[in-house]
């Protein structure tokens, strides 16, 4: 308060950039156009970035999903030939190749997601919810547990990669080498085990984003609620599960649909950890799409599956918040 | 007894559960970063080989070298000038917009709200390939360089981190007490002056925080960068890569690397987390 008033003085003061006659004659019509328009001008910059980055590409993708479109046109994109709607049957004929590799890449994605999601959930509500009190350390525990989310995230997950490698990674010699719970090293990055390595980075770098925002959210749950039921007698297990749990339900609606979100297009992680070729049972959808655009040069199936994934995601989103929003409303 | 925020009796099990759960994540968080440091510290036939705790001997060959290895400094130069003007640009464009959305009532209001939050959802994957057609198209059709180019990079990072911005700070701004902007503009001031006097200073927490997340989500970004990138403009994100390129690969170039480009970013973000955590409580969590 005290802050941000004193900075306000200076604007009382007569004759600024904006001229002394405006602030007399308050009504024109000039005037009034330039009230209505305000908001429209202060909005016009998001608005072009957003027009320019977001909505004209997803229009241009949904165009190119209709053509076939190879690096053969890439240089007059425009007058590719039409495909109808070739690419999308391609995408979902199930029977063939292409549409098999899309439900299996659709299927690891959905394991891997509720997987990372739910575990990083629960790590970060459990640390947050725990580390809550003060208590000796407290600070320094935070800064370590929010490190692996600030760190950039090719740079942590290259050394995950690291850590996985058959011969010289750490995972192997503290499982096999120290603990002796391997009878030989394990492949990480390669084969059945690929999908584990996955989540588990995953997590890692997840679980403090919850952390955080479940955090934050504890801060707004009023003190005088604990205080109340601690006069009726309520242990501490039974505030957390009557008190703490349900006040964060707003917050959980969005942090879980968001972790939903970042995880389900994830493309940096599994990228960064495997390559371009991710094995079988890690080859999440975005990084399944990046090669079938990318490596096979056929743009148009690509799209139709980026499309397909948007639908989906589209969907999903709506179907989650229309149920948790009257979840909310009749508890 | 300490001034408690949370539930009040602490039960004998809740500490012990507190004690057990917060080593096992601490163990997490902190495994990989000691595998980084202590790596980044041994001579390469120390990482090629079996895994060591301890880095014997210890050298910081690797800290000199990896800056011959790759073109390092010219990485690190594009990345701090790509992700510093993309942050300043969002914060400044984010601002302007939250300010409209918190402070005024007008035709379209939700919609571009809506609009804006649900490119959240978007798969990166469905605009790359566009986005990279249109930059091209629009180099061919004014002789803007957009692809390739630094500027290019910088536009589509402001943006990614717009949505987010806006919704943040909007929220932010719900929260400082409309009276304060007010008293300014009756006192004569016009809405921007009212902006930047009143309502930015007022909301400097939240900012902070758009700004560090803006930065990070540039900084980390690895997609975009590694097809709209040349070997002139490649960014950090991309170029450690590099080292994995060669006949051998530096794993401990690699790891010294990797913890020098995540000391600007980890320093910005643990000085600030502070604003970060009031941001988010006044701001996404409501």
């Amino acid at each position: 308060m005290v802050r941000a008033t004193a900075p306000a003085r200076p604007a009382s003061q007569p004759g600024g950039a904006g001229g002394p006659g405006q602030a007399v004659q308050r009504r024109s019509p000039l005037d009034r156009v330039r009230k209505i328009g305000l908001p429209y001008l202060l909005l016009l910059p998001a608005l072009i970035f957003e027009l320019l980055v977001h909505l004209v590409p997803i229009i241009v993708g949904i165009f190119i999903s209709f053509k076939d479109l190879t690096q053969l046109y890439l240089a007059n994109w425009r007058s590719a030939p039409s495909a109808g709607l070739a690419n999308y049957r391609l995408a979902i004929n199930f029977n063939a190749p292409i549409g098999q590799a899309l439900l299996h890449s659709f299927v690891v994605t959905c394991t891997f997601t509720v997987f990372s999601v739910g575990l990083s959930w629960l790590l970060g509500t459990a640390a947050a919810i725990l580390a809550q009190d003060p208590f000796r350390g407290r600070g320094v525990l935070r800064a370590i547990f929010l490190t692996p989310y600030a760190l950039p995230i090719y740079a942590s997950v290259i050394t995950w990669a690291f850590m996985f490698q058959y011969n010289n990674g750490l995972i192997n010699h503290l499982l096999h080498d120290d603990l002796g719970i391997t009878s030989k090293p394990t492949f990480w990055l390669l084969g059945n085990n690929s999908v584990f390595a996955l989540i588990i980075v995953s997590v890692w770098r997840n679980w403090p984003f919850a952390f955080l925002v479940v955090m934050a959210g504890l801060q707004t749950i009023p003190r005088e609620l604990y205080e109340a039921s601690a006069i009726d007698g309520a242990g501490m297990w039974q505030q957390i599960r009557e008190i703490t749990m349900p006040s964060l339900r707003a917050v959980n609606q969005v942090l879980v649909l968001v972790l939903f979100l970042w995880t389900f297009n994830d493309f940096t992680l599994p990228f960064t950890l495997f390559g371009n070729a991710a094995p079988q049972n890690a080859d999440v959808i975005s990084l399944h799409i990046y090669n079938a655009s990318f490596l096979t040069w056929n743009f148009g199936q690509g799209s139709a599956m980026s499309v397909l994934l948007l639908l989906f995601l589209l969907v999903v989103t709506g179907a989650y918040l229309l149920i948790t929003s009257r979840r909310r409303q009749s508890a | 007894m300490p001034k408690s925020r949370g539930p009040m009796a602490r039960p004998r099990s809740f500490i012990w559960t507190r004690a057990i759960v917060l080593t096992v994540l601490t163990v997490f968080a902190v495994v990989p970063i000691y595998a980084m440091v202590s790596s980044s510290l041994k001579p390469l036939s120390e990482v090629t080989s079996s895994f060591s705790w301890i880095p014997s001997p210890i050298t910081i060959r690797p800290y000199i070298d990896m800056w011959r290895t790759v073109p390092l400094a010219r990485y690190f130069e594009n990345s701090v000038i790509v992700c510093t003007s993309a942050a300043a640009l969002s914060v400044l464009i984010a601002t302007f917009a939250a300010y409209a959305v918190s402070r005024y009532t007008f035709r379209g209001k939700r919609i571009f709200t809506i609009v804006v939050l649900s490119t959240q959802m978007f798969p990166g994957i469905l605009f790359l390939l566009p986005l990279f057609l249109i930059f091209v198209s629009i180099g061919n059709a004014t002789g803007i360089a957009l692809f390739g180019s630094r500027a290019g990079l910088v536009i589509t990072y402001l943006t990614f981190s717009l949505p987010f911005s806006i919704w943040m700070l909007a929220g932010y701004f719900d929260s400082i007490p409309r009276g304060l902007d007010e008293a300014a503009l009756v006192d004569g001031a016009g809405p921007l002056r009212a902006l930047f006097r009143v309502i930015i200073p007022a909301a400097f927490p939240g900012i902070v925080t758009v700004a560090i997340y803006a930065f990070m989500t540039a900084w980390g970004e690895v997609l975009f960068a590694s097809v709209m990138t040349n070997d002139t403009t490649r960014t950090l994100a991309v170029g450690l890569r590099d080292y994995s390129t060669q006949n051998d690969v530096y794993w401990n170039q690699i790891m010294a690397a990797s913890l020098v480009v995540s000391i600007p970013v980890v320093v910005a973000f643990l000085a600030l987390q502070r604003y970060l955590v009031s941001g988010l409580t006044a701001g996404a969590v409501k």
